[in-house]
This record gives C-alpha cells, sequence and structure tokens, in this order.
C-alpha cells in the first residue's frame, strides 16, 4: 500500500469530522485518481491526442491554409480530386502546397479536416451532456421512488436496450428527416438508457445507508437528498461512462453522416466526407483515408481517456500496479 | 431449467411488446400523410383509401396498434415499393448472404481474438501483449466503414497481381454457376411451403452449398470473397473479445486453483489451456452472443461498399429511398432478433457456468 492511499491522519492529533476535513478528504480522492490517470501511459497518450484535437478546433482558423468550403477552381493550378503534394515528400516547390490532397469538388482537404474537430467535438459533446441530463434524471427518479415509476422506466429502458444502437438511430433519423441537428437528437435519445442504469445502480446502493437517514432526519426534503447526497455519488462512474459514450457517439454519428443521414455535404463533417467519396476509393484514395483516420484518432483518443479514468477510478486496482 | 427458461421467455414479453410500441410510435411519426410517406408521394386518392382503410389508419390509436400487432404476429410486414415484393420475402432472398458473412466475420473474430488474448495474458507485460492491446484499442475506434473502404483499396488495388489479392466485391467470381444442392442430389422441392423454403434458403448459403454438392473451387471463391468483408465486420469484435480474454485470463491465472494445478506438476501449456482457458471463456459467450446481433448493424455499413446484396443492403437503399415502411419492419424484426439473441446468451450461460443459481 503506497502511503497516498492511507487516510491523511496527522499523528497525535484528534481527528474532528468537521466539514473541513471531510472536503479535503474528498479532494484526495480526485488527487489520488489523477496521480494514477497520469501514471497510465495510454491515458496520457489519449489526453495529448485529445488536447491536439481540441487546439485544432479553437485555432481552426490559423492552423487551416484555405476556407473548408472554398473552391479553389481558377485560384490554383489544381485538379478535381488530386494526390496530396508535400514539398518535404519531393512535391515540386513551385505547386501550391495541399497536405491531404483536393477533393471532389476542388477543395483543400487538409482544411476541412481541421475544420471537421470542431464539428465532431460538438458532436460528441452535445449529444452525450443530452444523455447525461436526461439519463440522469430518470435514473435518480427511477432509483429514489423505487416502485412502479421504477419499474415503468426502467422497462422503457429496456425496450431502447433492446435496439442495436445505431439500427434504432437511423429508424429515428429516417423518420425526423436526415440532417445534423436530427442525427445527434437519435444519438442522444439511443445512448440515455446507459446513463439512466449508471446513476440509478448508484442511487439504490447509496439510498440505503445512515447518512442519508441522517439527512432526511435533520429535515433535508426530497430534491435536497437527491441532488446534494445521492447524485454526487453517481458522479465517479458517469464520468467514465461519458467518456467513453463521446468515442461511441462520434463514431455512430459519422456513420449516420456516411449513410447520408447526418451533416449535408458541403458541411466539413468527416464523415459526411468519406461518404461523398466512398466510390472513388481505387482513384484517389486520400479523400477516403484521411476523413477516417481523424475519426479514428477522435475516438481513440476518448477511448483511451476512458479507459485511464475507469483504471484510476476503480478502488479494486487501487493497490495492483496493473 | 425449463422453469427458468420458461420464466426468462415471459419476462422477455414485455420488452418485445415495447418494441412494437417504439416502431408503432415511429411509423405514426412519420411527417405528413402516413398513406403517401409509405406509398409514395403519386399515390392516387382512391389508392389512399383503400390503404387506410386496410391498415384502419382511420381508427383511434390503441386499435390502431392492435391492428399492428396482429399484422406483424401474422408475419405481415408490409410490401416494399422498391422492390414490389412483402418484406418478408424479402427477408428470406437476402438473409442468407448477411448470415454468411456475421458467420464468417465470427469466426474471424474468434480465431484470431481468443489466442491474442490467451497469449497477451500468458506473456503479460510483454511487448507482444502491449502489441495487442494497442492493436485492440485502435481496432475498436476504427469506422468500419472506412475499414471497409481501405481493406477494399489494399487487397484488391495495391496487391493486384500478388497472391494476396482479393476480390472487392460480390459473393463469387462472375460467371460462376452454382447449382443449388437440392437439384443436384435429384430433390424434388415443391414450390410452396416451410420445407422447402428452408432448403432453399440453406442452399443460398453459398459455402453451405459447396460444401455439399462437394464443388471445392466454388468453395474457395466463396471463401476468397467472404475474407475482405468479414475482416471489415469482424475487426471490432475481434478487438473486444482480445481484450476480454486478456483480463478474463488474467484473472483467472491469478487464483488459487491454477497454482494448486501447477503445484501438482502439470504443465504450464495444459494448465493455461485446460484449466484456465475454460473458466476465462465463459464471460466471452456473452460477448459473443451480443455482437452477433451488432453484426447486423455493421452489415448495414458494409454490404453496400463490398456489393454484397443482403439484408444490410436493403435497409440502405430504403433509407436513401425514404422507404419508411421498409426500415420500419426491419427494425422490428432485428430487434426481435436481438432479444431472442439476449434470452439464448443468458439459457446457455446457467447452462455453462454451474455456479449461476437458479433462484
Amino acid at each position: 500500500m503506497t502511503t497516498h492511499d492511507m487516510p491523511q491522519v496527522s499523528t497525535g492529533k484528534v481527528v474532528s469530522l468537521d466539514a473541513e476535513t471531510l472536503s479535503a478528504k474528498s479532494v484526495s480522492l480526485w488527487k489520488t485518481t489523477w496521480r494514477r490517470f497520469f501514471k497510465r501511459k495510454s491515458a496520457l497518450v489519449g489526453l495529448v491526442m485529445l488536447s491536439i484535437l481540441i487546439f485544432c478546433a479553437i485555432f481552426a482558423e490559423v492552423i487551416a491554409p484555405y476556407d473548408p468550403l472554398q473552391v479553389l477552381i481558377g485560384v490554383e493550378p489544381v485538379k478535381m480530386r488530386q494526390a496530396p503534394c508535400i514539398h518535404l515528400l519531393g512535391c515540386p516547390q513551385d505547386q501550391p502546397q495541399h497536405l491531404m490532397g483536393i477533393d471532389g469538388n476542388v477543395r483543400d482537404q487538409f482544411s476541412r479536416i481541421i475544420y471537421g474537430s470542431r464539428l465532431s467535438l460538438l458532436v460528441g459533446f452535445t449529444t452525450v451532456s443530452f444523455a447525461v441530463v436526461i439519463g440522469t434524471v430518470l435514473g435518480a427518479v427511477a432509483g429514489y421512488l423505487g416502485g412502479t415509476v421504477d419499474n415503468v422506466i426502467m422497462r422503457l429502458m429496456d425496450v431502447l436496450l433492446a435496439f442495436p444502437s445505431l439500427l434504432l438511430a437511423i429508424a429515428i433519423v429516417t423518420i425526423l428527416g436526415p440532417g445534423l441537428i436530427n442525427a445527434l437528437l437519435a444519438i442522444g435519445i439511443v445512448s440515455i438508457p446507459a446513463y439512466a442504469r449508471v446513476v440509478r445502480s448508484t442511487v439504490l446502493t447509496v439510498r440505503e445507508m445512515e447518512f442519508i437517514e441522517a439527512s432526511r432526519s435533520l429535515g433535508g426534503g426530497p430534491f435536497y437528498i437527491l441532488f446534494s447526497r445521492l447524485l454526487p455519488n453517481s458522479l465517479t462512474p458517469l464520468v467514465v461512462q461519458a467518456t467513453l459514450g463521446i468515442a461511441t457517439a462520434i463514431l455512430d454519428a459519422a456513420a449516420l453522416s456516411f449513410l447520408g443521414l447526418g451533416a449535408i455535404p458541403p458541411t466539413p463533417e468527416w464523415g459526411t466526407m468519406l461518404g461523398a467519396e466512398r466510390n472513388q476509393v481505387f482513384t484517389a484514395p486520400h479523400l477516403v483515408f484521411y476523413p477516417g483516420l481523424a475519426i479514428m484518432f477522435t475516438v481513440l483518443a476518448f477511448n483511451l481517456i476512458g479507459d485511464g479514468l475507469r483504471d484510476a477510478l476503480d478502488p479494486r486496482l487501487a493497490q495492483s500496479s496493473k | 431449467m425449463v422453469t427458468y427458461i420458461i420464466r426468462r421467455v415471459i419476462s422477455s414479453l414485455p420488452v418485445l411488446l415495447g418494441i412494437l410500441f417504439v416502431t408503432f410510435a415511429l411509423g405514426r411519426l412519420i411527417p405528413g400523410d402516413p398513406c403517401r410517406a409509405i406509398l409514395g408521394e403519386k399515390a392516387t386518392d382512391v389508392v389512399c383509401d383503400e390503404f387506410i382503410r386496410r391498415h384502419g389508419l382511420d381508427k383511434p390509436i390503441p386499435t390502431q396498434f392492435v391492428i399492428y400487432i396482429g399484422e406483424i404476429l401474422r408475419g405481415d410486414l408490409g410490401t416494399s415499393l422498391r422492390y414490389g415484393k412483402p418484406v418478408t420475402e424479402l427477408i428470406v432472398e437476402r438473409l442468407p448472404t448477411t448470415l454468411e458473412l456475421s458467420l464468417a466475420a465470427m469466426t474471424f473474430a474468434v480465431l484470431v481474438g481468443i489466442p491474442l488474448g490467451i497469449i497477451s495474458a500468458v506473456r503479460h507485460n510483454s511487448s507482444i501483449d502491449i502489441g495487442t492491446m494497442v492493436l485492440a484499442n485502435v481496432g475498436v475506434s476504427m469506422p468500419v466503414f472506412w475499414l471497409g473502404l481501405m481493406l477494399a483499396y489494399i487487397f484488391a488495388l495495391l496487391l493486384k497481381g500478388t497472391p494476396l489479392q482479393l476480390p472487392p466485391s460480390g459473393r463469387l467470381s462472375p460467371g460462376t454457376i452454382v447449382p443449388p444442392f437440392y437439384e443436384v442430389w435429384g430433390m424434388e422441392i415443391a414450390a410452396q411451403g416451410v420445407f422447402s423454403s428452408l432448403v432453399v434458403f440453406l442452399s443460398r448459403l453459398n459455402i453451405l452449398n459447396a460444401l455439399l454438392t462437394a464443388r471445392w473451387d466454388v468453395m474457395a471463391d466463396a471463401i476468397r470473397h467472404l475474407l475482405l468483408p468479414a475482416a471489415a465486420v469482424g475487426t471490432i469484435p475481434l478487438a473486444i473479445i482480445a481484450r476480454m480474454t486478456r483480463s478474463s485470463m488474467l484473472d483467472v491465472l491469478g487464483q488459487e486453483y491454477i497454482r494448486t494445478a501447477r503445484a501438482k506438476g502439470a504443465r504450464f501449456r495444459a494448465v493455461v489451456l485446460k484449466h484456465a482457458l475454460r473458466n476465462a471463456l465463459l464471460p466471452l459467450v456473452t460477448i459473443i452472443g451480443l455482437s452477433l446481433g451488432s453484426f447486423l448493424g455493421g452489415a448495414v455499413l458494409t454490404e453496400t461498399i463490398f456489393g454484397l446484396s443482403g439484408v444490410g443492403r436493403i435497409l440502405y437503399d430504403a433509407i436513401t429511398a425514404r422507404d419508411y415502411g421498409v426500415v420500419q419492419s426491419f427494425t422490428v424484426v432485428i430487434a426481435i432478433f436481438f432479444v431472442i439473441l439476449n434470452l439464448i446468451v443468458d439459457v446457455s450461460y446457467v447452462y455453462l457456468d454451474p455456479r449461476v443459481r437458479l433462484d
């Protein structure tokens, strides 16, 4: 057992259980978590990858050499679907440099990929926030009230889980009509059950504990108990689930866009870009390769961070060096 | 055991009812006139009136729901506009392609994933282990459709002329004529009926048909055509299986009975393969069962890439043509299939693991 796993009890002093000690303890949980998280190389790699993506998304205007929607016909001597031209790799210096080539509408692919990071991160965060908020409320209500309410909510969640997630999302978007917002809504709805389950299960375990009873006997109302006593306990599993959920959401959104159900073509969205050029894979592989690589990079970043967080927050792994 | 199965079946009934309700609601949420949404913009008033009367769309919503359930139970999934055929007929016709692809992908994932997981666990923290885990992480992060396109590019174009060249589309080389096994065997097939449908269905599974008619050249051809799509669909499950096998093996290898077996003098290989593997594989049953269901989702994305006309292809065409009726019917069928698969996984788990108590 390492020292930081032990409760921080200073010798010779009586530890009083006042608010200050308690809050100091909760800080040390997160501190330990971060320390464990940073010890994992894969988690660090994920964090670096995510930083790169966020950097690209914020400074897209600065990084991207071209406007993502600008058609370069007449502006530069380039042809439709021209292969990448990188000066360092022997492309003649007098040619304009296009790191990832030119797409089917004579636009700079690199700029579009860079701008795509904005959309991808946005997709991940909005769908998961939506699902987390609704899932948390449903799970908390189900777990706290129990009985019929619990049964109705959780059976509904079971029904949603009974569909393969991508297929249900496809069905929802087909009905709502294609478009990025509808695709986000569909993916959000499909991922609600996972969060509802996580919250419900922690609420159920914590509900019967003595400190809840204490809160109640001190006059805490149901809302107070639910939001400031029960829900904070769901935070750790929720964080892990949400990080991994972002990865799935981005992958599903890309799939919907690939099928033509998500972002509408001129939008620089990776799945849409890939779907638009799918038939050119033999003649212009770079138009398929780079958007897919970008999707994989993003999804991998969130998967690595999610796995790292899960291991760091798992008390059973606290003492092992795995 | 029997009572457990019965109870488990009964407990999944509300979920099935819920699935029907969700798809029913989806069908009623189609914007605009349901008749023209399903039959197309060109439907005349007379046709629409007939359609509305036949499907009870003029009746109250609860009655409509009952009618809908009745239709599903009778196996009436509606008619596809594009193909002008009942949806059920389409499914029976196209399912063999998807089934063959799913089984091939599963075989690939299991045959590669489990050994990788075992090696990683046995050589914990070695370079093989780290490499496998890196690959597994990359594998679960790849979009299926991208992997499919890239595999097609690499194996059909870059490796053209080498022995590794693989066909990027279709199920068999053009011009290959495969007589169905029932004709080769001289079986008499009735035009209709469950048995003959089953026989025709089986004969459409190319590999099985080639095996039954001893056409080894056709079988090799079919397998060569299956390799790329199966690798694309199978990669994500492969990564998940490798990770699960590894962590499950690590758990089991740390247990006392493994040490006992080693102390008794059993060889390491025997302990790993006989004592540890059996227990480590238990959690995998769930994963394998559930990924079979998600293959159907992957099929939608891969079949179009590899020019396979399976169930996923119909769904894709239906999506692009806004053929709502077909999308709705397919969602029902696949969800029900998924529930049944879950049921089988649960039941087989009880059968495989004596520690699971049937309270």
